[in-house]
């Protein structure tokens, strides 16, 4: 029986197509994906997140429990602002990718996908035992609704007198909006600007009704997780289950980039990253755009010469370049006279650079 | 609740069949419940015309976002047209799916075979399949 958000009754109130994520009952689709693909692209979307996971680590040791837990450098972190991040397991394995916000001198807020915020939250409390600190699980008291797109700032501002100006990219900072108590995170997963609000529960409701009413004549639209999907993908971002996995390690996937050997002391995984830092790993992850109209899908071979160089992780009709697009893990060298075999049949696919989307700033 | 209009046979498959008992060439497309589950249709593959096809073959494929369904065919016999339309535009088969969203005629060979009638269909698809 999946777990239903604050929103549910929203939701088919709406006529949302309700799908089992992670053991959530989420939004697939309101109406057309297609079209809240395209409002988040050129005005807004607005989304119901609250099956993401949120860790507190409260305490005078916050910060080096972090820097031990995880990849990243996260004592560094001036309050207000926010990284990107991973937890690894011993032999470097990625557990989940993270957003971890600082909030204050003492205090973290850890955001986990809801596939994995249970294990996260295990192996935060586990490794945190040496520190002087508190690891709190507070997914179950906490919504999360996302504001997505080019006028996402407009509308947000109709109903906040916080300084969202003055909020940069991965910073966050407590505010109200529209009366009620909301951390506003300059974050996303769209390839958009855009917000996440985290909000107690009982205020996810209040909230979703009078973001709806101020984006209105802004072309907002509610957006679920098939929009998401696609959005995220255009913009080459990693979705753990398809991009990540316990058997890859944050270099295998191509962002090595956020493990931060140069912080002080021991880190879970670090001797085993240590090791292969400087492999060429064999495979590359890449952008695959195909030349027909058949879409490559999670788990479809890549193939090169009938021989099979690679594995697409994730894959959909693009919106935005008008084809089927797909990331896809792929043998170092293999770059040119590349398919993918959708259910037996050799779809040639162009190689490219991630991401397939960027949007003007 | 889907649009099942009442002068149609349909199939366990959620293809709707128009001129079972009147004609010798009978029109297929998929329900608009099928349409529905599937979401935004992107890609539409129908079979060649001139092929012959028997019931229950696997004779084309519909694409959507998030997922990719066979379509079948409930009758036997030769494919005379299928509607270039739907493959040009896929989103037909979403926004009218009993009319221009229509996929292939085939003329039958034999006996149609067990179809549904629409209260059996909307039974059907109420019990959650």
């Amino acid at each position: 029986m999946s777990r239903p958000t604050p929103l549910r009754d929203v939701h088919e109130s709406l006529g949302a197509t309700l799908t089992d994520f992670a053991g959530w009952l989420m939004p697939l689709r309101y109406g057309s994906e297609s079209a809240e693909h395209r409002a988040v692209r050129e005005a807004a979307g607005l989304f119901d997140l609250s099956h993401m996971g949120e860790i507190f680590l409260t305490g005078p040791q916050a910060g080096e429990a972090l820097d031990y837990a995880l990849v990243g450098h996260l004592s560094a972190l001036a309050p207000g602002r926010a990284r990107y991040t991973m937890i690894v397991d011993e032999r470097g394995g990625v557990l989940d990718d993270l957003i971890v916000y600082r909030l204050g001198d003492d205090e973290y807020m850890v955001v986990a996908n809801a596939s994995n915020y249970e294990k996260v939250g295990t192996e935060l409390t586990n490794r945190a035992k040496a520190y002087d600190v508190v690891v709190e699980d507070r997914s179950e008291q906490y919504a999360l609704i996302a504001v997505q797109g080019p006028r996402a700032q407009e509308i947000l501002a109709t109903l906040t007198d916080a300084d969202l100006d003055g909020l940069k990219y991965y910073a966050g900072l407590p505010g109200l909006v529209d009366g009620r108590q909301a951390l506003i995170a300059r974050t996303g997963y769209t390839g958009e600007d855009g917000f996440e609000l985290f909000v107690a529960n009982q205020d996810a409701v209040p909230l979703w009704h009078a973001l709806v009413a101020a984006g209105e004549p802004y072309g907002l639209k509610p957006a679920g997780l098939s929009s998401r999907d696609t959005l995220r993908l255009e913009a080459g971002m990693p979705l753990y289950g398809n991009e990540l996995s316990a058997r890859l390690t944050p270099f295998d996937a191509g962002l090595g980039r956020v493990v931060k050997f140069d912080k002080p002391g021991d880190f879970v995984g670090r001797a085993a990253l240590e090791a292969v830092k400087d492999d060429r790993p064999r495979r590359r992850l890449v952008g695959l755009v195909a030349r027909g109209r058949r879409v490559p899908r999670h788990g479809y071979p890549v193939t090169k010469d009938g021989v099979v160089v690679g594995e697409v992780t994730s894959g959909a009709p693009s919106q935005t370049l008008g084809k089927p697009i797909a990331m896809a893990y792929v043998d170092t060298g293999a770059e040119s006279g590349l398919a993918v075999d959708i259910r037996g049949s050799q779809e040639p696919m162009d190689l490219v650079e991630l991401p397939f989307y960027r949007r003007n700033k | 609740m889907s649009n099942i209009p009442d002068d149609l046979s349909y199939t366990k498959e959620h293809e709707w069949v128009r001129g079972v008992e009147d004609s010798v060439t009978v029109t297929i497309g998929i329900t608009a419940f099928a349409a529905e589950s599937l979401g935004d249709v992107v890609f539409v593959q129908l079979p060649d015309v001139g092929s012959n096809v028997e019931s229950g073959d696997s004779v084309g494929e519909v694409e959507s976002t998030k997922s990719v369904s066979e379509i079948y065919t409930p009758v036997g016999g030769e494919v005379v047209e299928v509607n270039q339309a739907v493959v040009d535009d896929p989103s037909l088969a979403n926004s009218d799916p009993y009319g221009d969203g229509w996929m292939f005629r085939v003329r039958v060979e034999g006996d149609p075979g067990d179809l549904l009638t629409p209260e059996e269909y909307a039974a059907f698809t109420s019990d959650g399949s």
